[in-house]
């Protein structure tokens, strides 16, 4: 990252002064993507990876193990695994740098300075004039000097920048625009420019230039940011005040949080555990090999060598061997696995059809790849409603114009103008009528809508417009204006052009005062072509009516009436109203605009209070009722999540009305809810009582308690109310619910309803709701969203979906999802997030048994060793267990596992809930693992043990001999856990049942190369145990043996879950059993009733929702098979 | 971070582009049983159905293995005789004691098949870590250069007092087990050596490959410069005098102890009853054992014998095995029933 010397308070520059600009040591525009070289690679990525805990551990285990009088171990038993996993990460790091590398794409640019020289652009600089040509990415942030468009304008695209797709315009200053292409001139431009000093703001930009003794202000529009596309502009030329990192794309880029998931931090706590665990064995066993060789190895001198006749030292010693062989209690290759993992899981979701949105042609994307268990434990959704549930195509459905609504249903027919949409559908006659009867109002109502806006119209053939909208209510207004006879055509800086009833007019643009989230409100100020001022205003309701006339209060009341009536049927209201200035009036105020304008500092706040000043004793004109439409599947979607358990908040800009009847309409809120509490207070005490009072009717005896809460133990458990519950919360209350005093409250209360929906909230407001129940609720949280207001939402939940929509791209950018429509979210949570949830259970489950079990054995044996820490295994089996052998078996378990398949998942909404009650892999269940481990270790240490003990071969030869007895205690202990792999493994697939034998088979084969004559005779001290599997196992007590240990281990498992699942089944025993049943149905059934089955069964498969299958169920006789 | 990011944004541009020129669908996922994660797959159950008759098969088998193995077990034949002679009353009680050659007497009844003649040691622990290393495997292996400068593993053994390099070096070579044995059946009253087969008694492949003497004829050349170990009375390449080619590396003995014993009590082939004479096992009769008592052990407690025994096709006497497999089959059988009932119980509350 940047290193910043001194912190930049203001950026000074002078336009082709380089060496001016150079003293101040602004970063170069060399954006350094790439993190090494072909000579730093090595060392570089070793020293970041020996930052890992886990590597460095067995960097430390490596210097143990070569130190002669500890080592236990060969060196290459640690070196293999080792290499593998540093290498597996090197590559896929020199991959990422080597993709970044590419970023440095050779661009050519024309600099002014240098004359008839191109440069590549990371050799330009702060205070360069360059040019940039049309369709050329913008590389540096620039100040827009001149352009080849009339009145300098530019246009770009933005798309990299906030996702949005619509052009934007960008205009030079006059006085620099006057330079033109000039090349003389330019290169003679010293302008000096003083700005703010590299800030992640897009949307805001403050500077001055000096030139010619001349002051001008220095805004966003006229500056062309790094990550621009220019458009429609066939050349233009700008002053580099941004360079490289220090661009404003580059400074928002860093920002994004790492994200971990509930396992991820479970895994951290059980680490440390297991090295506690490690030290503690180790300890026995040095505490162990102290007696021992206090009482029998002195004893034993005459044939052991013994180097120290220290006790006491050699336990020491012996704590270190055993630190060496017990390792894998601590498996290296466990992350690497769990990023496999991790990652296969994530391409599943890039591939899903299902998930896949053929009409923008979408798929989804897993932008994050570590985050994929944690969808199958989500309790609490906040969702967006805009965008996310809405379709954000809006239609202008409604209005109301001086107190009379229209928008009854009637199709208009809008052939009586030329320029009109003809994919525009109104349904009130009577509006067209009040346009041609030349209604005053219903005039200013549209020439309203055609004036005060920010759309960009193309009109490439002569009468075929199209609207460049940055939001799409804008675009539908205009639409609307355009379709009754006010068609906006085209726009300057300084003028509109209109037809108005087929009558061309100019209207001179005096200024805008434009939209933000704080004004909700945005107006212009024209001069008509008669001359005169007016001022158009249009926003929300709320506001608007703060600063209406007097006069128009009869005329508010009937307003206030239709917008009622238009927030009921869930539409999106702007209220409309305008005044005519008075000239001597506004030319004072725009005197002062512009100085306030031209202010360096505090230039929002000034314009605001002028905005303000001007925005006052309006006339109500009307207002637009537009229609968003909801999402196909939103309901179900809506309904399949609540049946799984999760709870859905809706955290929405919109008006209590239009947020509620949403609710209903999306079945979050339902008519058979027992109750919907609607919070409005004004006052922290209203909305205090308000929650006490909601809580006291769910659950009568809660609310006595509602003040304790201990300050220690920062959760909230859930409570249980009888009863389904909504609550809707506005945005003045939820400003009070969320202060200090009341978080707890609101939490409380907002937890026992089902739905929650939030209206009139601040993107901030999004991220404190969703903040709070992160904070108390042991829960994982998701935001779904798709504008710019979301992303905080976004970042802030455990994991965050961005609905590639409409709306830009802002927050896909942000997210560690995407995909397109809300519908798709079920398959993510309740199919992709399930599956991803049980399988990395199921792999960290068996890993933990499968390396334990390994483990533990050795622990087994120290006590008949004289506790000198003599490995069980032979070393190349050590070495290669986790990699090879039964690596390949967990990794087809994990990526293809699936205990009952989507159709299923979607049926049964409630297997989705043990993932939320952390059921699968949680401490307790890993204490079981490590029980269960234990039980099998004992097995595999003491059958062969006995079996051995004191036996010969069939012909009389030696058999008991420590080689083959290392050869069969590996052979049971493989033989035990593919086994037991079989017992975890539900779904088994071609591939996996490959993997499976294929490791087995693997095993005999590697097994019987390295203790074969050839290897040995190359090299007789690595591979000693010759002849050891020929000797072993062609004998069948040693199949026997084999046979015995590995029955035994799993018996007890078959035995416990068979018992479980008949006294206490869970939910998934439930489903697994009525798959079974199915299948026997299908296959069992006499054949004239087998057709019908089938087609039971299969139309079950195209309906998942159906629910006819339980009385299916019911009938079927239980018999069994 | 910056990196990923920047990268998904122009991911995202492109997609845009692509929408925008009507290349339709474009990004649609393939349509493959591994993508879609439909690949066909068998869902086994854990279902009454199986699991109870499975548990009453396997239990069913495991008796009858378990049958076999214990019938197979009893029927052969051992004899053990503790010679560690420090306790009064066992065989040999004066053997530590006095030196040299002892003698015991004992009967045996008669055996069916050859009769293998072990010795056996307790509480002597060839599984300790330092002691199983301590040898150096390309020495062993007959590489000349080895033998001058033997590997560390072998310290403290690796050179004499003198610096002069032990060959064959190490622990586990140095203990090598000394006693000797020779076998006499008393026939009316004379003693009639019993001839003992020393032939192959070790692994194939330890006598083949693993272990080898250098080339050099006569063999005594190889060890120019080397001493034997120290416990030794007889250079390795003098082991056997009887037979030349039972010298050095490869001889049975050496191989049969080299081959280090898994657990702390062990026995380890010795001689065989020659099949040649006796083809149908020992003959019933008494017999007496002359030991040349060598190898001392009681300094450590542990504790020698002699074993003659014959072995069957699952190798020597070990009952463990089959009784195992008869307490396990009956535990499958037994929780088949136990499973049966739970299953009935809580399957058919009704009929109760």
């Amino acid at each position: 990252m940047v290193v910043l010397f001194f912190s930049e308070l203001e950026r000074k520059l002078r336009a082709n002064d380089r060496e001016y600009n150079l003293s101040f040591k602004y970063a170069t525009n060399a954006i350094k993507t790439s993190k090494y070289n072909l000579f730093t690679f090595l060392p570089l990525n070793l020293f970041e990876q020996f930052q890992r805990i886990a590597n460095a551990y067995f960097l430390f285990l490596l210097v143990l193990q070569v130190i002669p009088q500890i080592s236990s171990l060969s060196w290459f038993t640690t070196v293999v695994p080792l290499i593998l996993v540093l290498t597996v990460t090197a590559a896929k790091d020199a991959t990422d740098d080597i993709v970044s590398t590419f970023e440095n794409v050779f661009f050519s640019l024309f600099i002014v300075n240098k004359r008839d020289r191109t440069e590549k652009w990371m050799n330009v600089q702060v205070g360069d004039i360059i040019k940039l040509e049309n369709n050329q990415f913008v590389t540096a942030d620039l100040m827009l000097l001149s352009s080849s468009e009339p009145l300098n304008l530019v246009y770009i695209e933005t798309a990299e920048l906030d996702g949005e797709t619509n052009l934007k315009v960008r205009q030079a200053l006059p006085v620099t625009g006057d330079l033109g292409d000039d090349i003389e001139k330019l290169a003679d431009f010293n302008g000096e420019v003083r700005c703010e000093p590299p800030n992640n703001r897009l949307d805001r930009f403050k500077g001055v230039l000096t030139f010619a003794g001349q002051k001008y202000s220095l805004d966003n529009e006229k500056i062309l940011l790094r990550g621009c596309t220019l458009r429609n502009t066939e050349w233009c030329f700008g002053l580099v005040l941004f360079g490289g990192p220090e661009t404003k794309l580059m400074q928002n880029c860093g920002k994004s949080t790492f994200k971990r998931t509930s396992i991820d931090r479970l895994m951290n706590i059980l680490v440390i555990f297991i090295f506690g665990f490690l030290a503690f064995m180790c300890s026995v066993l040095a505490i162990g090999n102290y007696m021992w060789e206090k009482n029998e190895g002195s004893q034993f001198t005459v044939f052991l060598p013994r180097l120290q006749d220290n006790p006491a030292f050699s336990s020491f010693l012996t704590f270190w061997s055993y630190v060496i062989i017990l390792n894998t209690v601590v498996p290296i290759s466990l992350y690497v696995s769990v990023e496999i993992i991790r990652l296969g899981n994530s391409f599943y979701i890039d591939w899903d059809r299902k998930m896949y949105f053929a009409r923008s042609d979408t798929p989804a994307e897993a932008r994050t790849t570590t985050l994929n268990e944690e969808l199958g434990q989500i309790k609490y959704v906040f969702s967006d409603k805009t965008g996310t549930l809405t379709q954000n195509i809006m239609i202008f459905n409604k209005c109301t114009i001086n107190g009379k609504c229209y928008g009854k249903i009637y199709t208009v027919d809008f052939s009586f103008n030329p320029l009109a949409d003809t994919r525009f559908v109104f349904h009130d006659h009577a509006l067209v009528e009040a346009v041609k009867l030349e209604n005053p109002e219903v005039h200013t109502f549209f020439r309203l809508l055609a004036l005060c806006h920010t759309v960009m119209a193309e009109e490439k053939k002569e009468g075929e417009l199209f609207y460049q909208a940055q939001s799409p209510d804008e675009g539908a207004l205009v639409t609307a204006a355009r379709n009754f006879g006010f068609v906006f055509r085209s726009r300057t800086p300084d003028s509109i052009s209109i037809v108005e009833m087929g009558k061309q007019h100019s209207y001179e643009l005096l200024a805008i005062l434009d939209f933000n989230n704080v004004r909700k409100r945005m107006s212009v100020i024209v001069r008509s072509p008669e001359g005169k001022l007016s001022l158009y205003c249009k926003g929300a309701d709320t506001i608007i009516y703060e600063r209406l006339h007097q006069s128009c209060s009869k005329l508010m009341d009937v307003t206030t009436e239709h917008l009622n009536e238009f927030a009921g049927d869930g539409l999106r209201t702007l209220a409309l109203a305008y005044k005519d200035l008075d000239e001597e009036y506004f030319n004072q105020w725009i005197q002062r605009h512009h100085e306030a304008n031209t202010a360096l500092e505090d230039r929002e706040g000034k314009l605001d209070e002028l905005y303000e000043e001007i925005e006052k004793d309006l006339l109500l004109l009307g207002a637009t009722a537009i229609e968003d439409k909801l999402q196909d599947g939103v309901p179900q979607t809506i309904e399949q999540l609540s049946k799984a358990d999760i709870k859905i908040w809706v955290l929405t800009g919109d008006k209590q009305e239009t947020a509620e009847n949403i609710g209903y309409s999306c079945n979050l809120l339902r008519e058979e809810m027992n109750d919907v509490f609607i919070i409005s207070g004004n006052s922290l005490e209203d909305v205090r009582q308000e929650l006490r009072n909601a809580r006291t009717s769910m659950k009568p005896d809660a609310a006595e308690n509602s003040v304790f809460l201990p300050e220690m133990d920062k959760v909230v458990t859930d409570e249980v109310v009888s009863g389904e519950y909504g609550l809707v919360i506005n945005g003045h209350s939820l400003a009070y619910a969320l202060e200090h005093s009341l978080e707890l409250e609101f939490l409380r209360t907002a937890c026992m309803c089902k739905a929650v929906i939030c209206c009139r909230v601040t993107p901030l407001q999004k991220a404190q709701v969703v903040e709070l129940v992160k904070k108390y609720k042991k829960a994982v949280t998701l935001a779904i969203g798709d504008g710019a207001n979301d992303v905080s939402m976004i970042k802030a939940a455990h994991i965050g979906v961005g609905i590639s929509g409409q709306e830009g791209m802002q927050a896909v950018l942000s997210s560690d999802y995407s995909f397109a429509q809300f519908r798709f979210l079920q398959r993510l949570l309740l199919v992709h997030g399930r599956w991803s949830y049980l399988r990395m259970c199921k792999f960290l489950r068996y890993f933990f048994y499968k390396n334990f079990t390994f483990t533990f054995v050795h622990f087994w044996f120290a006590f008949f060793c004289g506790f000198s820490a003599q490995t069980v295994y032979d070393e190349w089996f050590i070495t290669l267990y986790n990699l090879m052998y039964t690596a390949l078996p967990v990794l087809g378990m994990s990526l293809f596992d699936q205990d009952v398949n989507d159709v299923w998942s979607f049926q049964h909404p409630q297997l989705y809930v043990p993932g939320q009650l952390n059921l699968y892999f949680s401490k307790k269940s890993f204490f079981k693992c490590a029980l269960h481990s234990c039980y099998s270790s004992l097995v595999l240490f003491f059958i062969p043990y006995a079996a051995m003990y004191d036996t010969v071969r069939d012909d009389g030869k030696d058999i008991a001999d420590y080689q083959s007895f290392a050869l069969l205690t590996q052979t049971c202990l493989l033989f035990a856990v593919s086994i037991q792999l079989g017992f975890e493994m539900s779904y088994w697939t071609a591939v996996t049942i490959f993997f499976v034998l294929g490791s087995l088979a693997m095993y005999f084969a590697v097994t019987f190369t390295m203790y074969s004559n050839g290897m040995f005779t190359i090299l007789p001290s690595a591979f000693p145990f010759i002849g050891t599997a020929r000797n072993t196992l062609s004998q069948p007590n040693v199949w026997l043996t084999i046979f015995l240990t590995s029955i035994l281990c799993v018996l007890p498992v078959v035995t416990c879950r068979f018992l479980m699942m008949q006294l206490c089944p869970t939910i998934n025993d439930k489903v697994s059993e009525e798959m079974l049943l199915l299948f026997v149905l299908d296959v069992f059934k006499p054949v004239e009733t087998r057709g019908k089955i089938i087609l039971q069964s299969r139309s079950l498969q195209s309906n998942p929702v159906t629910s006819s299958f339980r009385i299916n169920a019911d009938i079927i006789p239980k018999d069994g098979p | 971070h910056i990196l990923s990011h920047y990268n998904h944004k122009h991911k995202y541009i492109s997609l845009e582009f692509n929408v925008k020129n009507q290349l339709k669908f474009t990004n649609r996922p393939d349509n493959t049983a591994f993508t879609q994660q439909r690949l066909p797959a068998w869902q086994p159950i854990l279902s009454a159905g199986i699991v109870i008759p499975g548990f009453v098969l396997i239990g069913l088998a495991f008796i009858g293995v378990g049958v076999a193995l214990f019938v197979t077990s009893r029927s052969i034949q051992v004899l053990e005789r503790d010679y560690t002679g420090d306790e009064s009353g066992t065989p040999c009680a004066s053997c530590a004691n006095s030196n040299v050659q002892n003698s015991f007497g004992f009967c045996f009844p008669q055996s069916q098949g050859p009769v293998f003649f072990y010795y056996g040691l307790s509480n002597y622990f060839q599984n300790y870590r330092r002691y199983g290393t301590s040898k150096d495997d390309n020495q062993l292996y007959g590489v000349l250069k080895y033998f001058t400068s033997p590997s560390d593993n072998c310290a403290p053994y690796a050179y004499n007092s003198n610096n002069q390099p032990i060959v064959p070096c190490g622990s586990i070579a140095n203990s090598m087990f000394n006693d000797t044995f020779k076998l006499y059946q008393t026939v009316n009253g004379t003693r009639q050596e019993v001839s003992l087969d020393g032939k192959g008694i070790a692994w194939w492949t330890d006598y083949n490959i693993k272990y080898r003497n250098p080339t050099n004829n006569p063999l005594k050349d190889a060890f120019n410069g080397t001493v034997k170990p120290i416990y030794w009375s007889k250079p390795a390449y003098e082991l056997d005098t009887s037979d030349p080619s039972n010298n050095g590396f490869v001889n049975q003995d050496f191989l049969v102890w080299m081959r280090r014993a898994a657990l702390p009590d062990f026995r380890k082939l010795y001689r065989r009853i020659s099949q040649d004479k006796y083809p149908d096992g020992l003959p019933a009769g008494n017999y007496s054992l002359e030991i040349t008592y060598n190898y001392r052990v009681y300094r450590f407690s542990g504790k020698k014998k002699v074993v003659f025994s014959n072995v069957s096709w699952m190798g020597g006497k070990n009952e463990f095995l089959g009784i195992a497999y008869l307490v396990v089959g009956s535990m499958c059988v037994f929780m088949s029933i136990v499973m049966l009932i739970v299953y009935a119980k809580f399957k058919f509350p009704d009929e109760e």
